[in-house]
Parts: C-alpha cells; structure tokens; sequence
C-alpha cells in the first residue's frame, strides 16, 4: 500500500468513513442549510435574495396577504402539497403491489436465470429518466406505438388520449422507481429460510397465512426500505408530472421549480424544499415505527 | 423527428455539465441557448473556421437562463437572452461589457437595431434573431378566420383537449392582457382577476401547458391549436409538411421581441465568445441562421439579401400584416410579477 493508514482503530474507522462523510456534507448537508438560511430571508425581485430577515417565504405557505395587508387563509400550496403526498402514497401502492411479487418470482428461479432476470430489472436505470420519459410519449402518444396498430387493425377509430393525464403520470411513475421496490424486496426475499414456509406448509398453515405471518414479516426490511425510496423519489419526482402529465397541474418539485425560476421567489422555493423534506423525514420516520411495530407482534 | 432531437439535446446538456468544470481550458466556448435555435452547421463552420471547440447547453425560457446565471452557474460564454431580460441582466451588474461597436461585421447590422432601448450604447448586447409571439391553428377542418386572440382564449367546442399553451406566465399574460384590453406589467389585482377567469375558462380546453413539445404535438395531432413563435411556426409548417399550420397575427396585436448574443459576467473564454459574436454578425452567417431558425434577420437587409432564403421574404408567419400592433415585452416591477405569479399557481394548483 502506498501510504500507511492510521494504527489507532477509531482515527482509521474515521479514516474509512471519510469520503462518504465529505462527500455528503459538501453536496447535501451544506446546500440544504444554504437553503434553509435563503428562506429566513427577503426576495430579491429578479431571482436571490436580499439581506435582512424574513419570514415572508413561511407565512406565504398558509396566508395571503390581502391589500391592506391582513393575513388571509390561502389553501393553494397545501392543496398542492396534499396532492403530491397522495400520488406519492399511490405509486408506493402500486409498485409495491406489482413489486413483490416480482421480487418473489425471481428468488424461487435457479441461480443462472436469477442473475438474468435481475439484470432486465436494472437494464432501465442505464438510461437517463428524462429520456425514459420521452420515450413515453413515443410509446402513449397520438400515433404512438400503442395506438397504431389498433387504428390498422380498424380496433379505434379515435385517440385513446392516453398521454398527457394522470394514467401516464401512474405509469411514469410506477416505470420509474418499481426497480427500486423490486431490489430490495429481492435482497431480503433471498435471505429468507424457506425452511420456514416449509414448516409452516408441514403443519397445515394456509397459504396466505403462510405469506402473512411468515414471509411479509421476514422480508419486511426489505418493503420498508423499497417503500421508502419509492414514496421519496415519488413525492420529488418533477418529470413525470410536467412531461407526461402534461403540466396542468403542479406537483410540489414542480412549484418549487417555479419558485426558482418564473416567480423569482427563492425564499419560498427554499421554504417549499424545507417543507419537503420534513414530510419526506417524517413519513420515512413513521413507516418504519409503525413497520417495527408490527414485526413485533408477528 | 423532433423527440430524436430532444434526446440528443438532453445527452448535448448531459455532456456539457460534464465537462463544465473543466471550461478553463484554452480553445473552447460554452453557448447556452433556447432549445432548438442553434444551427448545427453554423457552430460546425465556426469551430472549422477558429478551431474553438463549441459545446451548446439549451434552456427553455427567458427565467430559467435567470435563474441559472443568478445561482451563480459560471462556465457559459454566450448566452441569448430577450430584451426585456436583457434588462434586468444589466442592472443587475450580471454581464460583461463586449465591444461591439469594435467588431469588423458590426456595420452589417440594421441601423434600427443598432443601440436598441434596452442597450443604447451597444455596450453589452449584439443581435442574434428577431420574431414574435402568438399561436398557430391547424386550419385543416378548423371553423374559424384564425386571426383572433379570442380563437386561443376562448376556443370553440372543437378545440377541447386540443390546445397546448406555453408553460411560463411570462409569455403567456401579456398576450391575455393585450385580448382584454389591459395594460401590460399590471399591477392592478382587479385586471389580474380577469387575466386568471381567462385563463382558467382556457384550462377546460388544454391538454398540456409546455413550451417545447409543439411541433411534435401540432404534427402528430395530439392537439391542433398551440402558443408558437413566428419562425419556429413556419419551420414547423415546412419541416413537417404541413401547409394547414397558420401562425395567427391576431387583430388585437401581438408581442414581438427581440433576442441578442450577450457573454455573462465571469465567462472563462470571452475572447472566443467576442469572436463567435463577430462571426454571427458576418452577412451570410446572419442569414444561415435566420435561413435555420426561421426568424427574421436584425442584419441589414442589403448585407444579407443575396445569402437569404427567399421563401422567408413571402412566409406568412414572419411578415407582419402593418394593421396588427406589435408590443415589445418590458420589464414588469417585482408588484406586477408577484401578481402574475400567483394567477399562474391558482391556474395549476
């Protein structure tokens, strides 16, 4: 080795840990609190923000401020917040509905076609998404691959419509992130005894319950974690809903977007960002509480 | 046609913030333009020509190019803002002064267009491509004359789920103010007011706000009314074949702008990005690019007419009809904007 670690095991510990620790402080930690510091703080009118203390950018989240200056209730970005949490909450549904079973397939295949398979699974990730996504309307537009053959076979004779509304928002979404509910549902899928479900079938269990008191507990690591990252990447997700959705409806990163850039609002884009990241921590917190929780009584 | 496109703009982008930390070295030119407004051959001819490695990064509104030079995104060389922004950029201390008036081909510029309102001593900007903002119908099985505003915020029956609209309120409002009959940077809240019942009686008849996907969308039919520019609309007509595609000049008037090639403060190569400025005003350089885009010419017409594609002398899109008032999109105070802003998020809430 070309030089010589740290003999002391905690400094090489902290050694090892380095990179990792700079790397995420640098380029997560430390833009989050500049963030945090812009939304105290007064807009500048043409994008930035001014010196001074404000909390204009919070108050903006829940009032409005009427002309003669009053506060008045304003719904519209908790309408929009609200929004974004219940397709979030539905994409983790769905991916974990179709997931799963994927998951569960794959592990009962010999090794050779198990490799396969879960390479096909990571095959999309070598593809930018926003490319993915205009892939999509190739696929779902007017004239698109799903609508020419059945105009050929005379089977419509109008647009099905299928893009640019909320089943191809689903389906972007769903697409996009299902490899990562599959993944980590594999991982602990494998890890499983199945020994276990063998028991459990020696001494008469049912099926389902054979799923719900054996498997779904032994493998529940692995739906918190892939629930997780869906439900995060779901609720952040800003091309689906702007490029497939066809943007008549914003989504959290699509007003945080606009904050950024057309409203030249940046104390309230970092307000919003703050906002989603709460929700994103305490959602994340929660599942896993209540996860554990149930892996308990099982 | 136009996806395939997209997709090599986004690996262009991809590549471009790759190699951005490396934008130091000698020989190079980062240029941040529109998407879709850059003519391949020109930059290919230029980097022949000077032996300049040119890197092009594209955006999709005057407020994403702000954004990103006010997050202190440093690497670009020439970027293409519209007047109005131009603006801001100067007060905001945001551009490095160009010698313009210096260059050999600035006598080929339009005495008009010589120290426009917004740059009066040529100081910081030189032209790029003039043109203006309304919207195209597909006039094949269309009811209407197609030379009212109202056709695009009032739409007939037809038209439901067939209009596609820009997605910035920036080139949006000012067209709804100009059909109603308002002033334009409103600060008024009961104009506002009208301004959002406009535009969310629209809403029933819009299948998407975007501002980069019509041409594929007008082509393939997924909707035959959409927000366009002037020349990007004939390019769209004569690209895709499709003589029914009328860019409306409507009664009411229509917003015209004007975009120049300006260099960000900080920009790591502004000697290359004043010799690409230079070799953009060269006559037949100016009219390859307006022959490319589409767009009227801020050259003398003397200089580039013999390089010109006829056919832009007759278009329809770019010739406006005299009667049809042409307003220059300003700068609206932060009260204007902030009222703009909030009719746009009530509108997609």
């Amino acid at each position: 080795m070309a030089f010589n670690l740290p003999s002391n095991p905690l400094a090489r510990r902290w050694f090892g840990l380095a990179p990792a620790v700079i790397t995420i402080f640098a380029f997560m930690v430390i833009p989050i609190m500049i963030l945090a510091v812009f939304s105290f703080m007064p807009a500048d009118p043409y994008g930035g923000v001014d010196k001074g203390f404000s909390t204009e950018a919070w108050i903006q989240l829940f009032f409005e401020r009427d002309l003669d200056d009053s506060l008045i209730f304003e719904p519209v970005y908790l309408q929009i917040i609200f929004r974004s949490i219940v397709l979030a909450v539905l994409a983790t549904m769905i991916t974990l509905a179709i997931g799963f079973p994927v998951a569960w397939y794959i592990v009962q295949q010999p090794a050779k076609k198990r490799e396969l398979l879960l390479f096909l699974v990571t095959i999309p990730f070598w593809t930018n998404l926003l490319i993915r996504a205009y892939a999509w309307i190739l696929i779902l537009g007017k004239n698109g691959m799903i609508e020419k053959p059945l105009y050929a076979l005379g089977l419509i004779d109008d647009s099905l419509e299928l893009m640019y509304g909320n089943l191809a928002i689903g389906l972007g979404l769903v697409y996009s992130y299902i490899p990562l509910m599959i993944l980590p549902i594999y991982a602990s899928l494998e890890k499983l005894d199945f020994n276990l479900v063998e028991a459990a079938h020696d001494l008469y269990a049912k099926r389902s319950s054979v799923i719900r008191k054996i498997v779904i507990p032994l493998c529940l690591p692995g739906i918190i974690a892939g629930s997780i990252l869906v439900f995060v990447l779901s609720l952040g997700d800003f091309i689906s809903p702007s490029i497939l959705g066809g943007g008549k409806k914003m989504m959290l990163s699509n007003l945080i977007q606009f904050q950024f850039s057309s409203a030249r609002n940046w104390p309230f884009g970092g307000a919003l960002t703050m906002l989603l990241l709460l929700l994103v921590g305490i959602g994340s917190f929660f599942y896993v509480r209540v996860s554990k929780k149930r892996e308990g009584i099982a | 046609m136009f996806i395939k496109h997209h997709i090599k703009k986004a690996a262009t982008l991809a590549v471009a913030a790759l190699f951005s930390g490396s934008a130091l070295a000698e020989g190079e030119l980062f240029f941040y333009n529109w998407v879709d407004y850059t003519p391949p051959e020109l930059i290919k001819k230029f980097e022949d020509e000077t032996g300049i490695k040119v890197t092009v990064d594209t955006y999709d509104s005057n407020e994403t190019l702000l954004a990103k030079l006010k997050s202190g995104a440093t690497g670009y060389d020439v970027v293409v803002p519209s007047q109005n922004f131009v603006t801001i950029m100067i007060s905001e201390g945001m551009l490095e002064k160009i010698d313009v008036k210096g260059m050999s081909n600035y006598e080929n510029v339009d005495d008009r267009w010589k120290g426009p309102t917004w740059d009066p001593n040529q100081e910081y900007t030189a032209p790029w491509q003039m043109g203006s903002t309304s919207f195209s119908i597909n006039m094949e099985g269309y009811e209407g004359e197609g030379n009212s505003l109202g056709e695009f915020f009032e739409p007939s029956d037809s038209m439901k789920g067939k209009v596609q609209v820009f997605k910035t309120p920036d080139e949006v409002i000012p067209l709804a103010l100009m059909y109603l009959g308002l002033p334009q940077c409103n600060e008024n809240p009961a104009d506002m007011k009208q301004v959002q019942e406009l535009l969310l009686k629209q809403k029933e008849y819009v299948k998407t706000y975007n501002s980069e996907t019509m041409v594929a969308n007008l082509t393939n039919g997924e909707v035959l009314m959409s927000s366009h520019w002037d020349g990007y609309s004939m390019k769209n007509r004569l690209d895709s074949k499709m003589e029914t595609l009328k860019y409306v000049h409507p009664k009411e008037g229509i917003i015209g702008w004007f975009d120049s090639l300006v260099v960000p403060k900080g920009a790591p190569n502004k000697a290359n990005a004043e010799k690409f400025i230079n070799f953009m005003m060269d006559a037949k350089n100016g009219a390859e690019l307006s022959n490319f885009n589409r767009y009227a010419s801020p050259l003398k017409a003397s200089a580039v007419g013999e390089y010109l594609d006829p056919t832009l002398g007759t278009a329809p899109e770019i010739n406006i009809d005299p009667s049809v008032p042409v307003h220059f999109s300003e700068t609206c105070s932060a009260k204007a904007t902030k009222l703009y802003d909030r009719v746009w998020t009530k509108l997609l809430q």
